[in-house]
Parts: C-alpha cells; sequence; structure tokens
C-alpha cells in the first residue's frame, strides 16, 4: 500500500506529514512504557521482520498481490507505540533506500500503515481479548482478527485522503469502494501471517510478547492461589 | 527456549524471507497500484527522488542476477533497519529497572 509521490496534493502531504511526526513524537513517549533491558531487541528485531515480510509480495484473485503491512504484528509482539516507531523506520528505509514509496508520501505512508493500522488492530485486539478466555491461546487467533481488519481501515483512509488530496480527477467512490474492496482480500493474508508469526512466538517465549505478558502474570497468580 | 537463541532465530527467519524468499514474491500490482490504474489514477505517481538510489526497487545496482541482486538488498535493507530501529529502542529504553520481567522472566532459563 506504499502511496508513491504524486497521487496526492501538496497540502494533503504536508498534513499528513504533520500527523505522522506527531505521531512518532507520541509513541516515542509511549515506547518507553513498553520497551526494557528485555523487550527492546525483541522490538529491533520485529521492524527487521516486518521490512523483511513486506518484500514478499503474495498473489490475490485477479492479478493484484498484496504484502503483510505488519502494524498488528508488531504492536502484538512489542506494544502500539513501538509498532508505531518500527513501521516508520521500515517506511523510512523502504522510501530512502529502495525507493519504495514516495520521499514526499512518506508522512502518508507513516500516517496509513504507521498510525491508522497499528491503532484501528489495536483496538480490536483489544477489545477482542476483553471478551475473550483469558488465555493465551486466544492471543493468535485475536491477532489475526484485528489484522484483518486493520488492511481495509488503512485502505479506507488512503480513500479518505484521496477524496481531500487526490490529484486526478477521478471518482472518488469507486476509488473508496475498490481500496476497501481489494483489501479486505489482502487482509486475509495479514491475518494467516499474523497468526502463524505471534503464535509461534507465544508458543515460544510468552513472556516477550507485549499483548500477552498481562495473561501470563494473572495465570501465575492462580497457580500461587492454587498452591497456598 | 534461551533469549539468545530465540533473538537468533527471529533474525535468521528475517534475513532468510529478504534474501531468498523474496526472489519467489508476485510481481503482479500491488492493492493500491492495481486500484490505481484500475480507477484511472494510476499515471498521476511520479518516480521517487530517490529511484537512483543503488538499491532502488529491492535490487542492487550493478548486480545482473536478479536472484543475488534482490537478495542482497533485502539482506542490506534488513541489517539498516535492525540498526536503526534497534538502535532506537536501546535509546529509548527504560534501563536496570527490570521490573516488567520481575517474575515472569523464568523463560530464560528454561
Amino acid at each position: 500500500m506504499h502511496v508513491p509521490d504524486g497521487f496526492l496534493d501538496a497540502p494533503t502531504s504536508i498534513a499528513t506529514g504533520v500527523v505522522a511526526v506527531a505521531g512518532v513524537a507520541v509513541a516515542l513517549r509511549g515506547a518507553r512504557k513498553e520497551l526494557d533491558d528485555r523487550t527492546a531487541p525483541l522490538a529491533g528485531l520485529v521492524a527487521t521482520f516486518v521490512f523483511a515480510a513486506q518484500m514478499i509480495n503474495f498473489p490475490v484473485a485477479g492479478g493484484t498481490s498484496g504484502h503483510l503491512l505488519g502494524g498488528v504484528l508488531a504492536a502484538v509482539l512489542a506494544g502500539p507505540f513501538t509498532a508505531v516507531l518500527c513501521l516508520s523506520v521500515v517506511l523510512l528505509v523502504q522510501a530512502l533506500l529502495m525507493a519504495d514509496g514516495g520521499v514526499t508520501a512518506l508522512g502518508t505512508n507513516i500516517t496509513l500503515m504507521g498510525i491508522v493500522g497499528v491503532v484501528a488492530g489495536w483496538l480490536v485486539f483489544r477489545g477482542l481479548l476483553s471478551v475473550l478466555p483469558r488465555r493465551t491461546s486466544m492471543v493468535a487467533p485475536a491477532a489475526a482478527v484485528a489484522a484483518l481488519v486493520s488492511v481495509p481501515t488503512a485502505a479506507l483512509a488512503f480513500a479518505a485522503l484521496f477524496v481531500i488530496g487526490g490529484t486526478a480527477p477521478v471518482d472518488s467512490g469507486k476509488v473508496l469502494v475498490a481500496m476497501v474492496g481489494w483489501h479486505v482480500v489482502i487482509g486475509i493474508g495479514e491475518a494467516v501471517i499474523t497468526a502463524l508469526v505471534v503464535g509461534s512466538v507465544v508458543a515460544s517465549r510468552p513472556d516477550l510478547v507485549h499483548g500477552a505478558r498481562h495473561l501470563l502474570a494473572a495465570r501465575e497468580l492462580e497457580i500461587r492461589k492454587a498452591v497456598a | 527456549m534461551r533469549s539468545r537463541k530465540f533473538f537468533a532465530i527471529f533474525l535468521l527467519v528475517s534475513l532468510l524471507v529478504a534474501g531468498v524468499g523474496s526472489y519467489y514474491a508476485s510481481s503482479h500490482p500491488d492493492g493500491l497500484e492495481y486500484v490505481a490504474g484500475k480507477t484511472g489514477f494510476g499515471d498521476s505517481a511520479k518516480d521517487s527522488a530517490t529511484s537512483d538510489s543503488p538499491f532502488a526497487d529491492y535490487g542492487v545496482k550493478g548486480v545482473d542476477n536478479a536472484r543475488l541482486s534482490g537478495g542482497l538488498a533485502g539482506v542490506v535493507g534488513c541489517a539498516v533497519v535492525l540498526v536503526l530501529a534497534g538502535g532506537l529502542f536501546l535509546v529509548v529504553r527504560r534501563r536496570g529497572d527490570g521490573e516488567a520481567g520481575a517474575g515472569i522472566g523464568a523463560g530464560d532459563e528454561a
């Protein structure tokens, strides 16, 4: 979903740039609470994995492809504020080094994939966990659903930006329907990859998973209670 | 699983995905490109200011073998992201207090 230069006009790109800078500033403050000596290394590796996974476009129907955005994956593993920073670093490196996503569109891409995707996905994830049984086995399925929702939500946000600042005179209603529709399909791939990776990490080191840690604490308390 | 082994596996998977797996990625346009083409705003895209980067489009300039070129670009990209993000997180993290790990860090000894 990397937006190239030229799709959106200058005022819109400047506005999303301001949103991105503000979002990263908030994330820098919030990430401090999520990162300590034990979790910081994993967070760096999560950013690296998101970069790697974004290189693999998987085919979806009708000659289209999609790749992992990784916002929910990063948020569940490393925490939502840290996830915003992970995606921002990945998008920065892609724009400057790989010419993937425009340089003037960097703010737009950080806003869409780094902020909208992460925030929407995290809200869905937390909402699901609050109604599901309090078990670590629920983390991967909840992450999958959140991942599925996060992709079309980011696509919807692009369509909204296109209505405001699209440079080409095309029917923005059609853009909105097509963007959301295709990205629901791509979101299925996002859900599968997110579930596999989150599930593997929860199985091997649940104590390092931001979105599972509170469940582990609860489990320990229960064990202690039973022993006492 | 020990942290060191766990982190090593995590990094290895990323390097394999970027360095080897990426060769098998679909070359179809992604969702946004496809919609842009279909609805008629694809031509409003402009070349990136960084399109002459030595790693533009996930290849290494001057390396003709597609598998090698893409794989190297992927590994270089991973290394740059790891240094930038890892460095940032080491600076931002809370140091020494370790309270988040108290009691549930037993996995390290497992």
